[in-house]
């Protein structure tokens, strides 16, 4: 039987963790659970859940500013901020219809752990750029804090982006510090139809090199099998200048073909779908992620096409290809690795049974040096190697 | 300042390694002469100097990495050095270290408009890099005041802001990769052309590390395409308080201005004594505020801007009408600290607070510049708690420096009581050093330090900044 600890404040996380490295007894760190599938497969006999570290701790609007604890709901962070006209700028994925799991309930603590974000990425930066501050207990059951509530801050080391996306490797995460945006008051979707993947990303990329403020760009499947594929270029603001950008917009991609403005409803469904990965999440194959220079996008699918039957979808402007392949042998890992080391960027395998992510490396190997750099900071983090073990396969 | 006691054995050294160096590095990349080593005696911050053991201007990442090499073999201090802008005396050698210089790489190595990316070698100017793009209508948008001379190094190594950070980000929101050369000569690249980093995020850690976990040869930044047109919009106000509320007001109401910059009434008084922009005279404090865009958004946001601010009864509005006048707004408030120094010696500080806790600081402020008998001028990045106090003093007083550090170390104390921290955009560097245990409890450094311990176990790189002397000694001795 193994054990779940839930403590509910920050002082029985530490000691909670404390007592693990003294019985040698590794933890696994858990929040929602609605993206426990990703990474590595966990062995540890107990878990350690933020569920019970829940609230908001400070919100000022005027100073775009939240501070809250990381067990907090998303959707609790979702509805404050939304009382103020503002969101987290980021627009983090979600990832429960692809993992299956409906009934979990992303934590704010899972998003920065696992480093999430979505199609906003491209104009507002990642959920590692709007992270200005986190305390954690690590592996010696310290309490660290790092960055603050301000942010603009350069105060020491940058510990913040180094705890973003290490899968509770490094710290369990306990209270979090975020930049705000206010919520546009109007968006609008440009849709080129029936391009093919290549032209598709040199449209994408004709509208971020644009001054239209471009805060989404994408390239996915029709609706129904042989439908024409959607290329998607999103503008948010005040309405005249959502409508004056997309209008531009338009203007501008005339070359490629004729396109469509999708009003605020339909613009909000479409990238949540691009967000969620909802072209994929019906199947049972093997999803990847590739992150590549944008221009290559293109390439790197093209260049698989004889090795793996993959189904593909461009976020990022070209720089985000999201991969369905069959969820057998090593899930085309071998050939989408040849791509990532021919055209750089790196892959990770998000969606795949246990036993295929037990045999394939989930994330990019890294290269010797960068490999020793990555063990000495996890052992000067937590040197029993107790948190989250093999999580991010080392 | 106290700064650790050299090492005599690598003092005892100093003709072995400049032989060894001059092996790699030839003619005058290697600089030795007492004389020429004056000229990198300090950076920006002339308070304090010390010319180093000799200064090493590589051109190539390999030449870096066996420079590092002999240093590491040798255990000899390195002090990494961009153009030597560091208003934190980030690059302020000891008398042990080598200066390991990118003045002479400054190459372009590509330009990728499609995928919006320039890859440069890091002794490339902040402003040469945006000039290279101009023509394409692209731009770098971090923008230091100190743009036109300090170095992408620099920048990567302080994780430099700006006045458009509000809407851009800082350097680090900026950056997608770098080749780096460790302390034992091992070169690393860490990200590239893509936006996700791959396992930890080594590009953020080594952003802001203040050159003390490796030296950046290259770096890959994010270029972003110029809006079509900007605009500033002066406002004064009768009271440092209402002023700051009008901030917080124009931020709820779902407009973020590209800048957004606050000047209290002596930094007013001086700004339009040396630039002559128009600044008005008669007011408490003043914003300029600007914003982007086609005409029509930009007459949109500024009309919302102006609606806004109307519930502060602002003495002063000044819209901008012609591109000479915004380019005299900005240079009123771009040559606030020359034109300071003109009047005055001054130290420039670089606090951050919560924005609404501006009125308070700025009053505490003046309570402390009444204690102290020193003057100080105001100007702050009201949209990001940015605080740039400028204390006047007069360098040929005894005791008078002395005198407004202590002043300047109040201010940063107050700064990280009322929830901010000691440096929003220059850095720790010696300056801010012995301030850190007011921010950070023991544990917090030990898990930074514990970060350089993998980097460069010797502590060789970028000796005594970042951390308080006391705070490193147990590694410094154990290293030695």
């Amino acid at each position: 039987m193994s054990a779940f600890h839930t403590p509910s404040d920050e002082r029985s996380v530490s000691e909670a963790v404390r007592a693990a490295k003294a019985a040698g007894l590794p933890l696994e760190i858990s929040g929602g659970t609605s993206r426990a599938g990703l990474g590595c497969p966990v062995q540890a006999e107990a878990t350690l859940s933020t569920r019970g570290l829940d609230g908001i701790e400070l919100y000022e609007p005027g100073a775009l500013c939240l501070v809250v604890k990381a067990g907090t709901p998303l959707k609790t962070v979702e509805e404050v901020l939304g009382a103020e006209n503002q969101r987290l700028p980021f627009e983090p994925m979600d990832h429960r219809a692809l993992f299956g799991a409906p009934d979990a309930e992303p934590t704010i603590g899972g998003i920065v752990a696992c480093g999430v974000s979505g199609p906003r990425r491209i104009q507002a930066g990642a959920c590692r750029d709007s992270l200005i501050g986190v305390r954690f207990v690590n592996g010696s059951g310290e309490v660290v804090k790092n960055g603050g509530r301000v942010m603009k801050n350069v105060t020491g080391y940058d510990l913040v982006k180094l705890m973003c996306g290490s899968y509770g490797t490094l710290g369990v995460l306990t209270e979090l510090s975020f930049k705000l945006v206010p919520q546009p008051e109007d968006e609008a979707t440009i849709c080129v139809a029936g391009l093919g993947d290549a032209t598709a990303v040199e449209a994408l990329s004709a509208a971020l090199a644009s001054p239209f403020d471009v805060s989404g760009a994408a390239h996915v499947p029709g609706d129904a099998d042989g439908d024409s594929t959607r290329t998607l270029i999103r503008v948010e603001g005040f309405a005249a200048s959502v409508a004056y950008r997309a209008d531009r917009l338009r203007e501008l991609l005339g070359a490629f073909g004729e396109s469509a403005i999708m009003g605020a409803d339909d613009s909000r469904a479409i990238w949540r779908a691009v967000r969620d990965c909802e072209f994929f999440c019906a199947s049972d194959r093997a999803v990847w992620r590739i992150s590549v220079r944008p221009s290559h996008g293109p390439e790197v699918v093209a260049s698989l096409k004889d090795a793996v039957d993959a189904a593909a979808y461009y976020d990022w402007g070209g720089g985000l290809v999201w991969l369905a392949v069959a969820d057998e042998g090593d899930a085309g890992a071998a050939a989408i690795r040849a791509a990532t080391a021919r055209f750089g960027g790196h892959a990770t395998l998000v969606r795949a049974a246990s036993a295929t992510r037990l045999r394939v490396d989930v994330f990019e190997p890294e290269p010797a040096a960068i490999a020793g750099l990555t063990r000495g900071i996890k052992s000067s983090f937590d040197p029993a190697g107790i948190l989250n073990p093999g999580r991010m396969g080392h | 300042m106290q700064m650790p006691e050299p090492k005599a054995s690598v003092l005892a050294s100093r003709d072995a390694l400049i032989a060894r160096l001059r092996s790699v590095v030839a003619g005058e990349g290697v600089i030795a002469s007492p004389q020429e080593l004056l000229a990198y005696e300090c950076d920006a911050l002339t308070a304090y100097r010390q010319p180093p053991l000799a200064v090493v201007l590589p051109e190539t990442t390999e030449e870096v990495s066996q420079v590092l090499r002999i240093c590491h073999d040798m255990g000899v201090p390195v002090v990494p050095r961009g153009s030597g802008t560091s208003l934190a005396g980030g690059a302020l050698p000891t008398a042990d270290s080598v200066i390991v210089g990118v003045s002479r790489m400054t190459r372009t190595l590509d330009i990728d408009y499609a995928d919006r990316t320039i890859r440069v070698q890091t002794g490339i100017t902040n402003l040469s890099v945006t000039k290279t793009v101009e023509s394409e209508g692209f731009f770098y948008a971090p923008d230091p005041s100190s743009q036109l001379a300090c170095a992408i190094a620099g920048n990567i190594a302080m994780n430099s802001g700006g006045a458009h950070c509000l809407k851009y980000g800082v350097t680090t929101n900026n950056l997608l990769g770098v080749r780096m050369v460790l302390m034992n000569g091992d070169v690393i690249d860490i990200g590239g052309g893509h936006l996700e980093p791959s396992g930890y995020d080594l590009l953020g850690l080594i952003c802001g590390s203040e050159g003390q976990l490796g030296i950046c040869t290259e770096a890959t930044l994010r270029i972003l395409r110029a809006p079509e047109g900007a605009r500033p919009i002066l406002m004064g106000f009768d009271s440092n308080e209402i002023a700051g509320a009008c901030v917080a007001d124009i931020i709820r109401a779902g407009v973020i201005p590209v800048a957004l910059e606050f000047m209290d009434k002596p930094a007013i008084k001086v700004c339009e004594a040396h630039a002559g922009a128009g600044y008005p005279l008669d007011v408490e404090a003043m914003l300029i505020i600007e914003v982007e865009g086609s005409e029509t958004e930009i007459r949109d946001q500024l009309e919302k801007i102006k609606a806004i601010a109307a519930n502060h009864n602002p003495s002063t509005i000044r819209e901008s009408a012609s591109a000479e006048e915004s380019a005299l707004i900005w240079l009123g408030r771009k040559s606030a600290f020359g034109a300071m120094g003109r009047i005055a010696d001054y130290l420039c500080m670089d606090g951050t607070i919560p924005t609404g806790e501006l009125p308070f600081v700025l009053q505490r402020m003046g309570e402390m510049s009444a204690e102290y008998g020193l003057d100080v001028a105001n100007i702050f990045h009201a949209g990001d708690g940015n605080l740039h106090p400028l204390i006047l003093f007069d360098a040929n007083k005894p005791g008078d420096l002395e005198k407004a550090e202590e002043f300047g170390g109040d201010i940063l104390k107050l700064c990280v009581e009322v929830g901010g921290c000691l440096t929003g955009e220059h850095g720790v560097g010696v300056e801010k050093r012995d301030l850190m245990d007011h921010q950070f409890d023991p544990v917090d450094l030990e898990q930074q330090m514990a970060v350089k311990d993998v980097f460069d176990p010797r502590w060789l790189l970028n000796p005594a900044k970042v951390f308080p002397l006391s705070a490193s000694a147990r590694r410094l001795e154990a290293a030695a």
